[in-house]
């Protein structure tokens, strides 16, 4: 594993990049974009077998946002791990540019699947995954979906293809912060239990604390052990996570911070990002 | 390879195509487990290890598709119309419009024809749907010669295909030397006072009409629109200036589908009186495909009249 404190360095300019992102387009949503940054962080800075230089490389591993409404995560991902340039991350959401509100993956190096309508990424990483089997290719494919997503019943129809037909080069993170837009996803149509319901699907079950790197990255590891079955990792987060005000609050899912708040946020991740020794 | 004359479905045609051409390894077939009826099950047989069925389960089998595509694949995604179009029409504009992915749609049970299940099988809006859907081909074959060179051509086109096949077994009107060209309609017969614009299964009574029309003392041009996205403006044109009246037929709404396609090129191009024959925004029922066909007035019957009609609107 690349050392801790890079990955957290890492996640932080994600997080920063993200607000910067949605601040500059005033929308787009922030709570996921920031809790599923350590997992972004640990795929693409640590994991993945991926080249920015050579982008559609056959034998490359995928990756999938489900939950293609935390773009703004990707995008400041694949800027911190040199898809794309960093300048471009203020154009997101504009007309001239080629960052989509949701995942183009015409447009966008690195992007390997359109996203943004839920419960369509799932399948498609399936698909993804089902080819690798087919061509005997070694490849992984890796998927991030939103809890609230779980609700869409097309989540289940791939759960159920994905065990079916063994993808055990497929693993999903479930970035579990229990918040969507209405509210607590326990009070607006409770998806849980996560846990049994993956088992019961003929999943590999693996319950983990999102933003722990030791913790993701003996997930990923366990995951690849596991042969036979898909891999799903719960991954308990925090909506918003790195910034203060926007922590465990549902209405940070799909709000732009204002240029005070915006100051706030970065105020306070900088100051995480000294504490950490300074930049990267 | 077929009959002229012999009595061939499209969706069988549309099988045995997939086991013919399959020999290109990058062909993958995907059922959502209809196999028997769409008749994959023909590929099945030959090509097993590329042939994957998804259960009942269309939203997932067109993501699968759209992904597996992502790989190289060139992946036939099939159900009834009705779930092809119907239920997975998001799956289809966003994980595979959108991206213009390599997917094909093998949709069969089109149209009322499939008969006796009635209206909740009977999918007579899915070429309004696929035409609303940017960067989709539409593609009708009208029978059996022309199902298997249009699942050929939509194997060499890079894109998304909506294919539609019929559940009834129909005339194979259409020979050896036949041409089939994405985007490029047929003139069938020639004439002056008329033209008639078909689709699919109504082709054979386009063809009737004009003899009927014949023995009236009217010139009744016929034009086969197997593509109804792009459709072929050319010849659509070259009908209205030559003919100067339209009578569209087809087994779907006249919402949306070949006659409001043809209506929106005669409208911008060269406006000449047009007619459309096809159902007339109403569900189908159980029936008999040919009693169905009577009743909904798809047939040479309804042709004729509406061809007399435009005539006079002239």
């Amino acid at each position: 594993m690349t050392n801790t404190t890079q990955l957290k360095l890492s996640a932080a300019n994600i997080r920063k990049m993200a607000l910067e992102a949605i601040h500059s387009a005033k929308s787009g949503h922030p709570g996921g974009s920031l809790s599923a940054a350590d997992i972004l962080a640990y795929l693409y800075m640590s994991e993945m077998n991926i080249d920015p230089k050579n982008p559609k490389d056959p034998n490359r591993d995928r990756f999938v946002l489900s939950k293609g409404h935390a773009a703004p995560g990707l995008y400041a991902t694949l800027a911190e791990r040199g898809f794309i340039p960093k300048v471009d991350i203020k154009t997101f959401r504009k007309a001239e540019s080629y960052l989509q509100g949701h995942p183009d993956m015409k447009g966008v190096p690195g992007v390997d699947m359109s996203t943004g309508s839920l419960g369509q990424g799932i399948s498609a990483a399936c698909g993804i995954a089902l080819a690798g089997k087919l061509d005997k290719k070694d490849y992984r494919v890796f998927t991030i979906l939103g809890d609230g997503e779980c609700e869409e019943g097309q989540v289940w129809e791939a759960a159920m293809f994905a065990a079916h037909y063994k993808l055990d080069n497929l693993t999903a993170f479930l970035d579990f912060n229990g918040l969507q837009i209405d509210g607590d996803i326990t009070k607006v149509m409770n998806p849980t239990p996560f846990d049994k319901k993956f088992e019961a699907f003929n999943w590999n079950v693996i319950c983990i604390d999102g933003h722990d790197y030791t913790q993701i990255e003996k997930a990923v590891e366990d995951a690849k052990a596991c042969k036979g079955k898909p891999t799903i990792i719960i991954a308990n987060t925090v909506k918003g996570k790195g910034v203060s005000f926007m922590e465990n609050q549902a209405g940070w899912h799909g709000n732009a911070p204002s240029d005070e708040q915006y100051e706030q946020a970065i105020k306070e991740l900088d100051e995480y990002i000294n504490s950490l020794g300074g930049a990267c | 390879m077929y009959t002229i004359g012999e009595k061939k479905a499209t969706r069988e045609a549309y099988g045995a195509a997939l086991a013919e051409f399959g020999c290109d390894e990058r062909v993958v077939v995907l059922d959502a487990d209809l196999s028997k009826s769409t008749k994959t099950d023909s590929f099945l047989k030959v090509y097993p290890e590329r042939f994957f069925n998804c259960g009942i389960a269309e939203g997932n089998m067109l993501s699968v598709a759209a992904g597996m595509s992502t790989c190289g694949k060139v992946v036939f995604a099939s159900s009834f119309a009705m779930f092809a179009a119907g239920r997975a029409f998001e799956q289809v504009r966003n994980s595979i419009g959108y991206p213009k992915l390599n997917v094909k749609i093998g949709a069969t049970h089109a149209g009322i024809s499939v008969g006796e299940d009635g209206a909740t099988h009977q999918c007579l809006e899915d070429m309004g749907i696929m035409r609303t859907i940017p960067n989709m081909v539409i593609l009708n074959p009208a029978d059996a010669a022309e199902a298997r060179l249009a699942v050929k051509a939509a194997i060499d086109y890079e894109g998304p295909v909506y294919l539609r096949f019929g559940r009834l077994a129909v005339p194979t009107i259409f020979g050896e030397d036949y041409k089939f060209e994405i985007g490029k309609g047929v003139q069938l017969a020639e004439g002056k006072d008329v033209t008639i614009i078909a689709t699919g299964l109504m082709v054979p009574y386009a063809l009737e009409a004009k003899t009927v029309l014949n023995n009236q003392g009217i010139d009744a041009r016929v034009v086969n629109i197997h593509t109804i996205k792009p459709i072929d403006r050319d010849i659509i044109i070259k009908a209205a200036k030559e003919t100067g009246a339209i009578v569209t037929a087809e087994e779907h709404n006249i919402i949306g589908g070949l006659g409001s396609a043809v209506a929106e090129v005669l409208a911008e191009g060269c406006p000449v009186p047009i007619e459309r024959v096809g159902t007339r925004d109403e569900f189908g029922r159980s029936g008999t495909p040919a009693k169905l066909f009577e009743i909904y007035g798809l047939d040479t019957k309804t042709i004729v009249e509406k061809a007399k009609t435009v005539i006079g609107r002239k």
